[in-house]
């Protein structure tokens, strides 16, 4: 283990390092520019390829070019060196670039460090189960690969493989003592790099014909929630985002100003539920209609949506519950009536006259209901709606009749601003799917939906999903079955074969507890751990107490195992049995009363060609072990790595 | 043998290597007995030598005794040998008008005890009493035997007619007891060819002076037995006790004389350390006459040796 660090390398470790720079920079091919993961694996097959020919490697000039030529791409695809994409940038860069540059084992042990250092960096873009299986094998590896460069018990792979494991396997007690005890910093540990929460997807604060279709061929999950009772009716899970108030003619916005404060009025009662959301860089909850309790730092606007103070930039629990039937501003403020009643100067002539034409002489709800049978008669529900023109309501409702529910919710809005009728569009999701594994109901992006509410006097805003009149099933089963086969929805949700429902249900529970339990594991719950364990009211000095008491202990219950362990170790005899093995993988077995003597002699007869290495071995063993000396010790462990 | 850098690791005068290749020269085919026998006189043993007439008992000690130099002595016996005939008797000698002690036979250095089983057990009990003490005590007065004192038995096997087979106690007194057995064809063919080999034996030269012995077996016992090796012994033992195979075990006795025989013939491969081989190389000649087999209560049987030996593992 004295090895100087200026001692040139063995050649036969280099493959090692190798291994280590693709594993710990591969998986950043997914997230990074193409030029540079191609230029990243063109210094390692250099790499290889040198090392394969035994060429000499390249001179300090040229490397000192690429250096320069590498710093000066990265700066220019990212206008900086820092930060997480420019800084992982470097490192994947520097890391293949090192391995042109390996004389000395210093050089390969500063591959190593970057190694470990690398691993830390792929929890920056994920924090997935296969991610942390991939590190976990990855640091493998790069132990491994160190436990190489110090020489190792034997230059053999596997023995090199098996002694690394057995480390990574010790190291686990410490890794769950200080995973539990470490004290725990609120907020996002993994996205501290500015740059960390660009790509997230979710819904917009505006709407236009087509946007929702967008998002609805997205998978991803938006949240998941748990509720305290029995599931509530399908029909009734309308998941609140941005209520738009706005038109322009083609896009609809929400009101920025002033709202006047929500008067809600609950009239049955509260369902509680706790929902798990993803980071989607807006600020609004998504809670369930209409949210009656809400989590501290947020609150709810004008519009019933629940907005939280700081936008949800990482995945969060909150407890919220709801109300599934109410009454919501009965005595609206004139101004809010006069903004939902609003429409664009000109445009959409047809469909202003529609209107016109129904509110003569009908009450709101007859309107209302002339609207929906207009959409229950004649109009498809499809994802792949054609393209509308200058007039886009026009268009939709008099000559293509086919569209999603933004179309729908948009059309509506529209038709009872002109018929008079206060009204607005609301973005959010509808429905779910319940896993029954976990009896957690996950909502996906595909589960995005846009209704209408209308203003009617004494009833107040009362919600009108126009889909469900054009697609009932929409809005009692789900979206997959609403639509026709064919149309562009995720593989995943279009998957109808139970076996692949249920692998799929079970999978989305495994991450799920994974989730709620690993990653959600915050300052909170680890309060709550260690009430559970008889510690309440910690601060972080009772936290620093016991993480040392606990590592402490775990110190000393490994000493004294190992210890514990020692009589039955002697080393001699542990070297003769790894010889042993070496011969028995040879197909030379060694009964336990055969005599070493023996032994050699049989070796002689059925394996002559390992028959002088396995003497030297057989001598050095029964001097060190029989003999009246005990420093053959090292003698025995040459004798052994030579039996190749 | 084996090519090891074990062998000759001392750099120790290889004093025995012409005394084992000149006594292969005359008693043919049977290496591993003649080294045997040389381990047990190395050991400072009583060595039996029981088989069939005719097989080269007597020749081989005989050969020993000659090529180490030892000064040699027969006894025949016979049933009506007397103790007195072994130790000697005291004669009156009318000139000093005093008793005069006439030494008996065993006053030699190697003493060949010819078909032992052939005279009564008191006779038989004056000569074991000899190998064991050291000395002969005769009409009251005690006469140290001379230094080194070996005795080589011969025995014809139990079942032949007019035999008094030894008891267990004085089989004991033994270290070893070997059987030649019938030689190979090839030694049978060069010995028929050759002609008898009794008298090539006069021709012999010593090689060793009886000076010499006591040193080679101080040399001998001081051989390395270490830890695991003694672990190893005791295991053994410890298995002739438990083995349903054999009535009884070894005693603590019969361990010393193990370990005595194994150092000698590490002593004799020029190893300065007891080895497992060495171990199971003696083992059946110190073992077998002190053990009684379950099936007919004879000797144990060479097979239950060799199943004992693959019974225990070595540490």
């Amino acid at each position: 283990m004295s090895t100087p660090a200026h001692e040139a390398l063995d050649r036969h470790a280099t493959p090692w390092l190798f291994a280590t720079a693709l594993a710990t920079t591969a998986p950043h091919f997914m997230h990074q520019p193409l030029w540079l993961s191609a230029v990243a694996g063109a210094m390692l097959l250099w790499a290889v390829w040198q090392w394969w020919k035994d060429v000499r490697l390249p001179g300090r000039w040229l490397l000192f070019l690429l250096v320069v030529g590498g710093s000066a791409g990265i700066l220019g695809e990212f206008r900086t060196l820092f930060g997480r994409d420019a800084g992982v940038a470097m490192l994947v860069m520097f890391m293949n670039m090192k391995l042109l540059e390996l004389k000395s084992r210093r050089d390969a042990m500063v591959v190593v460090t970057l190694g470990y250092f690398l691993l830390l960096t792929h929890y920056l873009y994920s924090q997935s189960i296969p991610t942390g299986i991939w590190l976990l094998a990855a640091m493998w590896l790069v132990t491994a690969t160190l436990i190489r460069l110090h020489g190792g018990p034997s230059s053999r792979p596997r023995e090199t493989l098996r002694y690394a494991g057995v480390l990574c396997l010790q190291a686990i007690p410490f890794m769950l003592v200080l995973f539990l005890l470490f004290p725990r910093i609120p907020g996002p540990l993994w996205g501290l790099p500015s740059d960390a929460f660009t790509g997230k997807t979710g819904l917009s604060d505006t709407m236009t014909p087509g946007s929702i279709a967008q998002l609805v061929q997205n998978g991803d999950i938006a949240f998941r929630v748990r509720f305290d009772g029995p599931l509530p009716p399908r029909q009734k899970l309308y998941w609140r985002g941005p209520v738009m108030e706005q038109f322009d003619g083609t896009t609809w916005h929400l009101y920025k100003g002033r709202q006047p404060t929500a008067q809600l009025e609950s009239l049955s009662p509260p369902i509680g539920y706790e929902t798990t959301l993803e980071a989607h860089n807006e600020r609004w909850l998504l809670a369930l209609d209409a949210p009656v309790a809400l989590p501290a730092e947020s609150l709810l606007n004008g519009t019933l949506t629940a907005i939280s103070r700081n936008p949800i930039n990482e995945r969060k629990r909150f407890r919220l519950s709801a109300s599934l039937d109410y009454r919501l501003n009965t005595s609206e403020d004139p101004a809010v009536l006069r903004r939902n009643l609003a429409l664009p100067a000109s445009g959409n002539p047809q469909t202003r006259a529609l209107a016109a034409q129904w509110q003569a002489g009908n009450r709101p709800e007859a309107v209302i209901a002339k609207a929906l049978a207009l959409f229950n008669a004649e109009f498809t529900y499809t994802l792949q709606p054609p393209l509308l023109g200058q007039h886009g309501i026009d268009d939709f409702l008099f000559r293509s009749k086919r569209g999603f529910c933004e179309h729908y919710a948009a059309a509506f809005v529209t038709l009872m601003r002109g018929a008079g009728i206060p009204a607005r569009v609301v973005g959010g999701y509808q429905g779910g799917e319940f896993n029954p594994l976990d009896q957690y109901l996950v909502v996906r992006q595909s589960d995005a939906h846009a209704w209408a509410e209308v203003w009617l006097a004494g009833m107040g805003w009362v919600r009108v999903d126009p889909t469900a009149a054009v697609s009932p099933s929409r809005i009692e089963t789900g979206i997959a079955n609403a639509l026709a086969f064919g149309e562009p929805l995720p593989m995943l949700i279009q998957m109808r074969a139970d076996w692949i429902r249920t692998l799929r249900y079970r999978w989305e529970a495994i991450n799920n507890a994974w989730n709620q339990n690993i990653l959600g594991y915050d300052p909170q719950r680890q309060r709550e751990l260690l009430a559970r364990l008889g510690l309440p009211d910690t601060d972080w000095r009772s936290l620093a107490i016991a993480l040392g008491s606990a590592c402490g202990l775990l110190v000393a219950g490994l000493m004294g195992w190992a210890l514990y362990k020692r009589p039955e170790g002697d080393p001699v005899v542990r070297l003769w049995h790894k010889a042993l093995r070496h011969l028995a993988r040879r197909k030379v077995d060694c009964s336990p009363w055969e005599t070493p003597l023996d032994l050699a002699r049989r070796v002689r007869e059925q394996r002559p060609e390992l028959a002088e290495a396995f003497q030297r071995v057989v001598d050095a063993y029964l001097v060190a072990r029989y003999g009246n000396t005990d420093q053959h010790l090292k003698t025995l462990r040459d004798a052994i790595a030579q039996l190749r | 043998m084996l090519k090891s850098t074990l062998s000759g690791l001392t750099g120790r005068p290889r004093a025995f290597d012409g005394v084992l290749e000149q006594a292969g020269r005359i008693i043919l085919g049977k290496e591993h007995e003649i080294r045997l026998a040389i381990a047990c006189l190395l050991a400072n043993g009583h060595l039996l030598i029981e088989d069939l007439p005719g097989m080269g008992k007597t020749t081989l000690a005989h050969t020993l005794a000659r090529l180490l130099g030892l000064q040699f002595s027969r006894i025949q016996f016979t049933s009506d040998l007397l103790p007195a005939d072994i130790t000697g008797v005291s004669v009156f000698e009318r000139e000093r008008s005093d008793f005069r002690f006439l030494p008996g036979p065993v006053f030699a250095q190697l003493v060949l005890a010819d078909e032992i089983n052939r005279a009564t057990p008191k006779t038989q009990s004056a000569l074991l009493e000899a190998m064991e003490e050291g000395q002969v005590t005769a009409e009251g007065q005690t006469r140290m035997l001379p230094t080194p004192f070996f005795v080589i038995a011969t025995q014809n096997p139990a079942h032949q007619i007019g035999t008094f087979p030894l008891p267990e106690s004085q089989l004991d007194r033994f270290l070893m007891r070997l059987e030649l057995g019938y030689p190979d064809r090839t030694a049978e063919r060069a010995l028929l060819a050759a002609g008898g080999q009794r008298r090539r034996v006069e021709e012999l030269t010593p090689l060793l002076t009886p000076d010499d012995l006591p040193a080679l077996q101080q040399e001998a016992s001081t051989i390395h037995a270490a830890g695991p090796l003694i672990d190893y012994v005791q295991a053994l033992i410890e298995a002739t006790r438990q083995n349903p195979a054999f009535l009884h075990g070894l005693s603590p006795r019969a361990g010393l004389a193990l370990l005595a025989a194994a150092r000698a013939w590490a002593w004799l491969a020029g190893r300065d350390m007891v080895l497992p081989d060495d171990v199971q190389a003696v083992l059946p000649a110190v073992a077998r006459h002190r053990l009684r087999s379950a099936q007919g209560g004879g000797y144990a049987l060479a097979e239950d040796i060799a199943a004992l030996i693959r019974s225990v593992a070595i540490p």
